[in-house]
């Protein structure tokens, strides 16, 4: 192993929050910083020849290789867990920009009361509604002291939309349900295409409080604090599982590379590939040393005075693990932090509807759409529901192209082949619209992760493996929402329709969203969580961890905007705090 | 202009002797867009250069329209425009034989056959899209984890088996001997007995993305597969109609990958 010369700061993966992380750090000190991203280098002009629905819809271009590494799944822990071979539940990013590049952009707050889920719950509920085997937990932080770091990263990225409570005045037209802002969206909210429009008109006339979908994608030319131009979308509908090849979606590529490529302290190294986190394990005083990691085969330990992981919930988790840092979950002695509270989100289709006039789905962006928050967790009254918390219901308008959409038909039609099923597919092709449900998804002791015993990836080392499967609580919120959907389609005026079977088993085979959270979670206490609310390790006071894999459990919202507002934060600690007195920001 | 398009003799070929013609005559209207005056291209396409290369000698020969012309996608999905005098466009294969690549064409034309909706998987070129398939990395499983074992488990996880798609095809067609002889009605009912296989349901897909997919992968030749639907391609912008057209059919004018002026009618 080849040891190279030592850094400040040494960045595990070069998503959204690493890229932000290294940003930060690149403009506000003279650290010296190192990002390791173990995929190639990507940036706007890459994209200019791949609106190519082949390539990136349905052969994944943009996701991590499935070949080299993946996760075994199983239901419970009486199933013996198999690898999925094939991507599907969920996206993975890889290269420069991570998961960032292909998103949706769809950029929603998470209500207040999701950060104190379990106090809250308990207050308006008592502890009686909580689900028996819930593992449900305050974050350690509240949106008011997060709402500065929103607001933030909304100018950062350009965030489109329509403000619904500013400093606690409601505002017709924006989501009335959602936390206090501090300002308007810096930009007006995208264009409504026609099936998200007839949503609006008829979600208003049945009472409810539809608001544009929130969007990291511009509405119009805008330049961002840090001088970032970028142009307007143009609606072309090749978005999600894209990368833009103009920049109107903001992508860690085209509004943070630019601002770190003129600072010569940070540096994006591709191609590294980090399998261990090094550290000294010496009680109250223990310090990370650095990372190892493979390039082209041959290995390097990265030394740095300070670590941060920022490659993703699934892989922040497993290095955590391969690395002996902290102790593992056990879920049957309900022992050890890493790896727990494994949550994804409920978010799947509960209706499609087949309408008789044609909808031009191929126009659109990724966060182009319509939500109603009136399910939402908070706002539900669940006195006389079978399942507590709720979340959002979108009709989308991200662009649709023939080979994600091609051949959904009524049930009336029995075949899926031959004259009869094409003749009709082609006619409904364009008449089809799904509206998209994104609830809370609880965090239960029996969701978990861990190393699998049996499957390696590519260098050897064991695959994660994810103990997953949904509880009642999870299901009835599907039930609900299909209910919900069905009355909302049929007054659109649709013709037809299919509804949702609901949630069975998890089913790795369906995408549902990449927004699995958990693993290495912050909170109050080193019983119950990894790291603390500044997200900083709470044995190793020198290694942070960005991510997804920092949530207690899911929130209704998309998860990206918490992160990039969590990582500000952070990176506010380390600036002011922490170089000039290391240790730990926060106690227990 | 006349909207006709005529794949006439569609067949398969195995560069030293011709076989036979393994196709009906078929004629069908569709919402076709051809230019009329295709610009004539030299006939030495990529493909056959890159055929010689390789020393490949199978090839699946498809007529070039009568009216116009169509356009065809290299290897490296240089686009190619055929005139009428050109007459015959070799395709070389990359994965099936010449016999299998007839099966599959005639099995993809019965999942999405050319009838009074319209063209179908053998006028868009689906079976030069799925040899392509079959031959690169998805045919062999270079983006799937394959480490053993190699368990079966609940549904939920998905395809556990060690088959790659390549291999599950090879299996797969070696039932359907003799399926390009047998008349539509027979042939139908073939189908419908592996209906429930992996085979199929990888036929079915494959089938839809060969209809669909940019031009530039072999198949949707001359972008026919979208102007079925009235799918666009990848166009720029859509600033100026996304919020407009409400209720009514806005359908413009298809584009592709590669596409230059003159590709569509425009």
């Amino acid at each position: 192993m080849k040891t190279l010369p030592s850094v400040d700061v040494v960045i595990v993966g070069g998503g959204w929050t690493g890229l932000l992380m290294a940003k930060e750090l690149g403009s506000r000190t003279t650290a010296s910083v190192v990002v390791l991203e173990r995929g190639g280098p990507r940036k706007t002009t890459d994209y200019f020849n791949t609106m190519d629905e082949l390539e990136n819809y349905v052969r994944l271009r943009m996701i991590q290789d499935f070949s080299s590494e993946t996760v075994t799944l199983r239901h419970n822990d009486r199933q013996k867990a198999l690898p999925l071979r094939q991507a599907g539940t969920f996206l993975p990013g890889v290269g420069t920009g991570g998961a960032g590049e292909h998103w949706g952009a769809v950029c929603d707050r998470m209500s207040p009361d999701s950060f104190e889920l379990l106090s809250k719950t308990v207050e308006k509920y008592g502890s009686k509604r909580l689900p028996e085997d819930h593992a449900i937990q305050d974050w350690g932080v509240t949106y008011d002291e997060i709402e500065p770091f929103y607001s933030r990263v909304e100018k950062l990225i350009g965030a489109s939309g329509k403000a619904g409570n500013i400093n606690g005045t409601k505002i017709e037209g924006g989501n009335v349900f959602e936390g206090w802002r501090s300002s308007e969206y810096p930009l007006p909210p995208t264009k409504i295409p026609y099936f998200s429009a007839l949503f609006d008109d008829t979600t208003k006339k049945l009472g409810y409080h539809p608001y544009p979908s929130p969007a990291a994608t511009l509405s119009a030319p805008y330049v961002n604090p840090d001088g970032i131009a970028r142009p307007g979308c143009t609606y072309c509908g090749f978005c999600e599982r894209y990368g833009c090849m103009i920049g109107a979606k903001a992508q860690p590529t085209n509004t943070l590379m630019p601002v770190i490529a003129k600072h010569k302290n940070v540096s994006v190294r591709n191609g590294a590939w980090v399998r261990r986190v090094v550290f000294d394990k010496t009680g109250r005083n223990a310090k990370s040393r650095g990372v190892t990691y493979v390039d082209s085969g041959q290995e390097f330990f990265q030394p740095a005075d300070l670590v941060v992981l920022a490659s993703w919930t699934l892989n922040n988790t497993r290095l955590l693990l391969l690395s002996g840092v902290g102790e593992p979950y056990n879920a049957s002695t309900e022992t050890g932090t890493v790896g727990r509270n494994l949550t994804h989100q409920v978010s799947f289709s509960p209706v499609l509807a087949f309408f008789e006039k044609p909808l031009n789905r191929f126009m659109g962006s990724g966060a182009a759409g319509v939500l109603i928050g009136d399910f939402s967790g908070h706002v539900l009254d669940h006195a006389e529901l079978p399942f507590i918390r709720g979340g959002t219901l979108q009709a989308p308008s991200h662009g649709y192209g023939p080979l994600g959409s091609f051949g959904a038909v009524p049930n009336s039609v029995e075949t899926k082949w031959g004259s009869a099923w094409k003749k009709t597919a082609i006619h409904y092709y364009d008449r089809a619209g799904r509206l998209a449900f994104q609830g809370e998804h609880l965090a239960y002791k029996g969701n978990f992760m861990d190393l699998d015993p049996t499957y390696t990836d590519r260098n050897g080392d064991p695959l994660l493996r994810m103990t997953l499967d949904w509880r009642d609580n999870d299901r009835r919120m599907a039930d609900f929402a299909i209910a919900k959907s069905i009355e909302i389609v049929r007054a659109m005026g649709a013709t037809d329709f299919t509804p949702s079977r609901g949630l069975e088993s998890y089913d790795a085979r369906v995408y549902q969203s990449s927004h699995l959270q958990g693993g290495t979670i912050m909170g109050k206490s080193p019983e119950t969580s990894v790291v603390n609310p500044y997200l900083q390790h709470w044995q190793l006071s020198n290694l942070f961890i960005l991510g997804g894999s920092t949530f207690p459990q899911s929130s209704s919202a998309r998860p990206t905007l918490a992160m990039l507002a969590l990582t500000c934060r952070t990176a506010d600690a380390i600036v002011d705090r922490y170089l000039k007195a290391p240790g730990l920001l926060a106690g227990s | 202009m006349d909207r006709t398009i005529d794949m006439r003799n569609a067949k398969v070929e195995n560069g030293r002797s011709k076989s036979e013609t393994v196709d009906d005559v078929f004629t069908t209207s569709a919402p076709l867009s051809v230019n009329q005056e295709g610009e004539k291209l030299a006939f030495e396409t990529p493909c056959d250069h890159l055929a010689k290369q390789m020393d490949r000698r199978q090839f699946v020969v498809i007529s070039a329209a009568v009216v116009g012309g169509v356009l065809l996608c290299g290897l490296d999905g240089s686009a190619q425009r055929v005139s009428a005098e050109d007459r015959i466009v070799h395709i070389p294969l990359h994965f099936f034989d010449p016999d299998e690549a007839a099966t599959v064409m005639a099995a993809a034309s019965r999942i999405f056959p050319a009838d009074e909706s319209g063209p179908g998987a053998k006028e868009a070129g689906v079976v030069v899209y799925i040899d392509r398939h079959l031959a690169g990395p998805y045919g062999s499983d270079g983006h799937r984890y394959t480490q053993p074992p190699f368990e079966s488990g609940v549904r939920e996880l998905g395809y556990q088996g060690k088959a790659t798609q390549a291999e599950i095809y090879r299996e797969g067609l070696k039932g359907l001997a003799g399926f390009r002889l047998l008349p539509t009605a027979e042939q139908d009912k073939a189908l419908t007995q592996i209906e429930s296989t992996l085979f199929f349901s990888l036929l079915r897909q494959h089938t839809i993305e060969g209809m669909f997919c940019d031009p530039v992968h072999g198949g949707n030749v001359d972008m026919l597969g979208w102007q079925l639907l009235g799918f666009p391609g990848p166009r720029m912008s859509n600033y100026e109609d996304v919020d407009k057209h409400f209720g009514e059919a806005f359908r413009p004018d298809q584009v592709r990958l590669g596409g230059h002026p003159g590709d569509t009618e425009e």
